[in-house]
């Protein structure tokens, strides 16, 4: 009797252990199918054109997504001059004044900010810069500087809390006053950290499409003016995924490809750099 | 630990010497780090003024409770919205807990460190792929996989129940949510797991100690930390709700109070907003759709916060029995 209750136990550890290593397959299965489709995919679409054209019309065959790489690059670059000073000076604020009443209210806020679903940052930049001064890379960019900010301040103050006391010491000794050791020595050795930081907060941002399309709508041609919208990667896999054109779908997936490349090799690099510098 | 506070015992050695570009510095910081709740403040500011035109033609409760969405007779009302997306997300949520606590077990409990470390790494590479790389995925390869190798079967086994009838498209309810769930897995699971991981260790030893099996110290770990496990999972129903271009492109985008089946079509909030906020024509439409964005708004707000304080609450919990 009592063997029996000490088997059936036995049994339910091992059939407990084949669905806890079972769910963990399911969920990498989507990973590698999402990765396997896109190369597969989107590496028939890749061709000199394809990085040189800019997005063809209804019915035209061939172009490419030359002008949407442009335009992402554009965002991003102008992006991250909005996003990066204020998340870095927020990070730095966090990390120094760690245990001051406001410190404690940000960091809180950053990850309800974190949590805020970016149609809605997009919604935001639309009702503030768009009905103003019409559809741009400007809205976009300012929505997406938005997003990144929880970011890089996160990952800044984390940086800088590595940095050992001792060259904090070291620059006291000197008789350096702390604005200019916190700006001068501990932000070096924090360096490499904060930078990896950004790169996380780039690749979050390289592939939002909803806020991107609420505030520059679709844009087929070149880069004219901060006034006016750019063409976008993340944009051209959902213009032309739901698109009945054949050309169009294969677009979708080229730049799938593109955007994919960036996204997880960002992540990649992240990681591993991290692992070699801990 | 000494480096823990680094920051503390600095505060200490500088007081000595008050220098005045300290006191900008820290004033100029300060106004930085401010500059979020400035956002999120002019955040709520905004979508209030932009929704104002149609909280007054239509009342805040009554745009919510409002059935009809049609723009040419220009009445608008959310309540067909607010269902979509609240049930799509709680399908969403309840298939992704239990995979989502079998790879949290699998990584804290289970497996070796080195190959937790790398598998742990692949599901959050799944957190990093693009919304719009979700749904291309969903519309060219997920669909077609389900409407001929699994709905047809279903519906063949199940189709007397209601849930199951009816045409199947391939896009719709259940293939929505099921993107959903893939795609809200790698927070819930990072949660979880990081919750298990502060465990303290003389718990699972004890429970062993006593003759019990591993699953059922795995099950003491999770009932251990079960407020926290409450709140990833809120946390993950937050980022189920505001989920945009994924659900737009394969729930199939159909504005009814309810769907037939679980292979209809539907729609949700954020996805009515990507759809229609470049077309809208008048003040009146661009308004509704503001107002929609106000009310995702304030129910993302709410399951954020509560979720940020259960699983803040329970990690201190945790922690703090943990030092003792």
């Amino acid at each position: 009797m009592r063997l029996d209750y000490y088997m059936i136990r036995v049994i339910k550890d091992r059939i407990a252990l084949g669905l806890v290593f079972l769910s963990l397959l399911l969920a990498l299965i989507p990973l590698f199918s999402i990765v396997y489709e896109v190369f597969l995919r989107g590496a028939s679409a890749i061709s000199i054109e394809f990085f040189t054209q800019p997005t063809p019309t209804v019915g035209e065959k061939g172009g490419g997504i030359a002008n949407a790489i442009q335009g992402t690059l554009i965002t991003i670059a102008l992006a991250s001059l909005i996003g990066v000073p204020i998340g870095l000076m927020s990070g730095i604020f966090l990390s120094e004044y760690s245990e001051h009443r406001l410190s404690r209210l940000v960091r809180f806020f950053n990850d309800v900010l974190n949590g805020i679903p970016s149609i809605i940052i997009g919604v935001f930049a639309y009702t503030l810069i768009v009905l103003s001064i019409g559809f741009s890379v400007t809205a976009a960019a300012f929505a997406l500087a938005i997003i990144m900010i929880p970011i890089v301040s996160r990952t800044t103050e984390e940086a800088m809390k590595l940095v050992p006391l001792s060259i904090r010491e070291a620059a006291i000794a000197l008789g350096i006053p702390r604005w200019k050791t916190v700006t001068t020595v501990v932000l070096k050795g924090a360096r490499k950290a904060i930078v990896t930081g950004i790169l996380l907060g780039v690749a979050r941002i390289a592939g939002e499409s909803a806020p991107v399309l609420v505030t520059m709508g679709y844009w087929r041609w070149w880069f004219e003016g901060l006034d006016r919208p750019t063409a976008n990667l993340a944009l051209n896999v959902f213009i032309f995924g739901i698109s009945p054109f054949e050309n169009w779908i294969m677009l979708a997936w080229g730049s799938a490809l593109v955007l994919i490349m960036l996204v997880l090799g960002i992540n990649v690099f992240v990681k591993a750099y991290v692992w070699r510098g801990y | 630990m000494w480096m823990k506070n680094s920051s503390k015992n600095f505060l200490y050695f500088s007081s000595s010497r008050r220098v005045a570009g300290d006191t900008i510095f820290k004033i100029v910081s300060a106004i930085f780090a401010s500059s979020v709740l400035l956002f999120i403040g002019l955040m709520i500011y905004e979508l209030f003024k932009g929704s104002w035109l149609s909280i007054q033609t239509f009342g805040f409760l009554g745009f919510v409770l409002g059935t009809e969405w049609d723009p040419v007779a220009q009445v608008f009302g959310a309540l067909p919205l607010i269902f979509g997306t609240i049930v799509v997300s709680l399908i969403a949520i309840t298939i992704a807990v239990p995979i989502s606590l079998g790879i949290a077990l699998a990584l804290s409990e289970y497996a070796p460190k080195r190959f937790g470390f790398a598998t742990s790494f692949l599901v959050e590479l799944l957190a990093a792929v693009p919304s719009v790389i979700y749904g291309l995925w969903g519309i060219f390869v997920l669909i077609p996989f389900l409407r001929d190798h699994v709905y047809t079967k279903i519906q063949a086994l199940f189709g007397f129940l209601p849930i199951f009838s009816g045409y199947i498209y391939g896009g719709g309810v259940l293939t929505a949510s099921i993107v959903l769930a893939i795609m809200i897995i790698p927070i819930v699971s990072a949660v979880m797991r990081e919750l298990f991981s502060q465990v303290p260790s003389s718990q699972r030893e004890a429970i062993i100690a006593l003759g019990a099996t591993k699953w059922e110290s795995a099950k003491l770990v999770v009932s251990y930390a079960r407020s926290g496990v409450i709140g990833a999972v809120i946390l993950g129903l937050g980022r189920a709700i505001g989920e945009t271009m994924a659900v737009t492109m394969v729930i199939g985008n159909k504005f009814k109070l309810f769907p037939s089946s679980l292979f209809d079509a539907w729609y949700t909030m954020p996805a009515i907003i990507a759809n229609e906020l470049l077309e809208a024509t008048y003040d009146l439409y661009v308004s509704a759709l503001i107002h929609v964005a106000l009310v995702l708004l304030l129910i993302a707000l709410a399951v954020n916060v509560l979720s940020r304080l259960i699983v803040w609450r329970a990690l201190r919990l945790v922690r703090g029995v943990a030092r003792e």
